[in-house]
């Protein structure tokens, strides 16, 4: 490419880069003014900047019980759904019958229903055994989520040879040993992909948790929607809760850059 | 793993009885209800088609389903558009291009809720600022009206989902032998030719994939829906998935609401099926 012409595409992707930046840059200026701050100059830097925004928002938001609860239901229920849909992959794969076949299908099917078709009785049902909690949301995320883990699942573990658990089960390793030791750890790269797109799904997920969870157990999404009822339009604090939310997911792409574009790809294009 | 050997039903019993109670008894109890006067509690009699009949009469649901629809149609077209050309000028080598993928990309990781909050404050403060600023009358009272909402929502749906977008084009733009574009080059191929002759049919399986996420994403959302504009004013913004929750948990019609889910189930997956088999019978096998 000439080198003119590599000057300006340069200049087009810094403004399209500025544009995209934007509501970032307003909200985080913003969240250092005061209310007449605010209503004086919305575009402008804070002259006379103020943190207390800060530590008002962070109390209204309960935000160290909240980032708990989100990272409590985060970090168990994508625990619980690598581990059990990697097994039931494995199960899957490693059977060549036609009933393992008629079952990925029925869970493939499962990813067609939409949330709306089954929330009413879901947490009707729930609801009668007591479990309108996050024990019952972790076990309904394994639900939700486990078909597109076990499809990306198996079909990673096709180009695992079948050899490898034959020569294993000659020295006398059982079924579970065979899994664990020894195709479970090769599944890693597939595994990171899996963790990543239901740390995202589930971190940020609303609706299901605000039909489920009691107020408690409060994530970040949820405390922020009861916020912004409480403290209608009252930007300056809303403004900095915004921010403290959108830290913790910052903090994440920071560390995880590489990891979230692979597993996003993946997830999308497998 | 044989059929009948218990390590099989093993593996597979937690996710199955999982993907049962959460899934699949739901849903067949949320059709069955659909056809009864069903509060959530329970039932006195069987209706038959009626909840049918009232949600395409006066139930707001066609009129959701229409704007809905509307909002598809720009989305998919526009998250294609701008996903595909932010693909093709990141993949370019410049400095500072892998930042930019970097930037596009980010808003993505942000859930709907915490978006739709933020383009509320955008859209009603920064917009009124700068349209006084500048004189332009257009950006002032953006969200008070359907129209503004509509475009409020599109602009939210493609700001986040560009970079999504943007990501699987780069993934099937790199697959690419470069030789191929070389080649072309050294015939004199001008880069529009390059593009519509070579770049566009090698990556026909990425319209595939990227016409079924936006497509079926723009028929879900509901999240950013209900920060920036909560369906009004005057549920003027309202979309399906909105419709449905409100006439479950605001009006307390459970079975009209799973009546609404059942056709919402029917279009998503009619669509999401179609997509796939069209799409599959044109690419470029390459």
């Amino acid at each position: 490419m000439k080198k003119t012409s590599r000057f300006f595409l340069g200049i087009f992707g810094l403004i399209l880069g500025i544009i995209w930046i934007f509501p970032f840059y307003m909200i985080l200026t913003n969240s250092f003014k005061t209310p007449k701050g605010i209503f004086a100059s919305v575009l402008s830097l804070p002259t006379n900047g103020t943190t207390a925004n800060y530590g008002n928002s962070f109390k209204a938001l309960d935000f160290m019980n909240s980032l708990g609860h989100s990272l409590l239901i985060t970090v168990i229920s994508v625990l619980i759904i690598v581990f059990f849909s990697s097994m039931a992959a494995y199960a899957l794969q490693r059977n060549k019958s036609k009933l393992s076949g008629a079952l990925l299908m029925l869970f493939v099917s499962a990813m067609l229903i939409p949330f709306q078709t089954v929330m009413i009785p879901l947490t009707a049902n729930f609801g009668h055994v007591h479990m309108l909690n996050m024990w019952g949301l972790m076990f309904m995320y394994l639900g939700f989520d486990a078909s597109l883990s076990i499809f990306l699942y198996q079909g990673t573990m096709g180009s695992i040879p079948i050899a490898m658990d034959e020569s294993a089960e000659l020295e006398g390793a059982n079924r579970f040993q065979i899994f664990f030791k020894i195709i479970f750890p090769m599944l890693t790269p597939i595994t990171v992909t899996v963790g990543i797109l239901n740390i995202i799904a589930i971190w940020n997920d609303y609706l299901l948790p605000s039909l489920v969870l009691p107020q408690n157990q409060y994530t970040i999404p949820l405390q922020m929607f009861f916020f912004f009822g409480e403290y209608t339009k009252q930007w300056h604090l809303a403004l900095a809760g915004l921010t403290l939310s959108i830290i913790p997911v910052i903090l994440f792409y920071i560390f995880a850059q590489r990891y979230i574009i692979k597993g996003v790809t993946d997830g999308a294009v497998k | 793993m044989k059929n009948r050997s218990l390590s099989f039903w093993l593996f597979l019993t937690p996710t199955l009885v999982a993907l049962a109670l959460v899934v699949f008894i739901p849903a067949i109890m949320g059709i069955f209800y659909s056809f009864t006067n069903w509060d959530g509690l329970g039932y006195t009699e069987m209706l038959g088609f009626k909840n049918y009949i009232t949600l395409f009469h006066n139930s707001g649901f066609l009129a959701a389903l229409w704007f809905t629809v509307k909002f598809v149609i720009v989305t998919v077209i526009l998250l294609n558009v701008i996903g595909l050309g932010l693909a093709l000028l990141v993949t370019q080598k410049f400095k500072g291009s892998n930042l930019l993928r970097t930037v596009f990309f980010m808003p993505n990781l942000i859930g709907g809720l915490i978006l739709g909050f933020i383009w509320q404050f955008i859209f009603t403060e920064a917009f009124d600022a700068l349209g006084k600023a500048f004189h332009m009358a257009w950006l002032t009272g953006w969200l008070t009206d359907g129209k503004t909402g509509f475009w409020g929502l599109v602009i939210v749906t493609v700001w986040q989902m560009s970079g999504y977008i943007m990501i699987i084009y780069i993934a099937y733009l790199q697959n690419i032998p470069s030789e191929v574009i070389e080649a072309a080059e050294m015939d004199g191929a001008s880069p529009w030719q390059r593009f519509v002759h070579i770049t566009f049919p090698m990556i026909a399986p990425a319209f595939t994939v990227c016409m079924f996420l936006t497509l079926s994403n723009g028929f879900k959302i509901y999240d950013q829906n209900l920060s920036l504009t909560n369906g009004g004013p005057y549920k003027s913004t309202e979309m399906l998935a909105m419709n449905i929750v409100n006439t479950a948990y605001s009006e307390n019609n459970f079975a009209l609401a799973e009546a609404k889910a059942l056709i919402f189930f029917l279009i998503v997956a009619a669509i999401s099926l179609l997509q796939v088999y069209y799409n599959r019978k044109r690419e470029v096998d390459l």
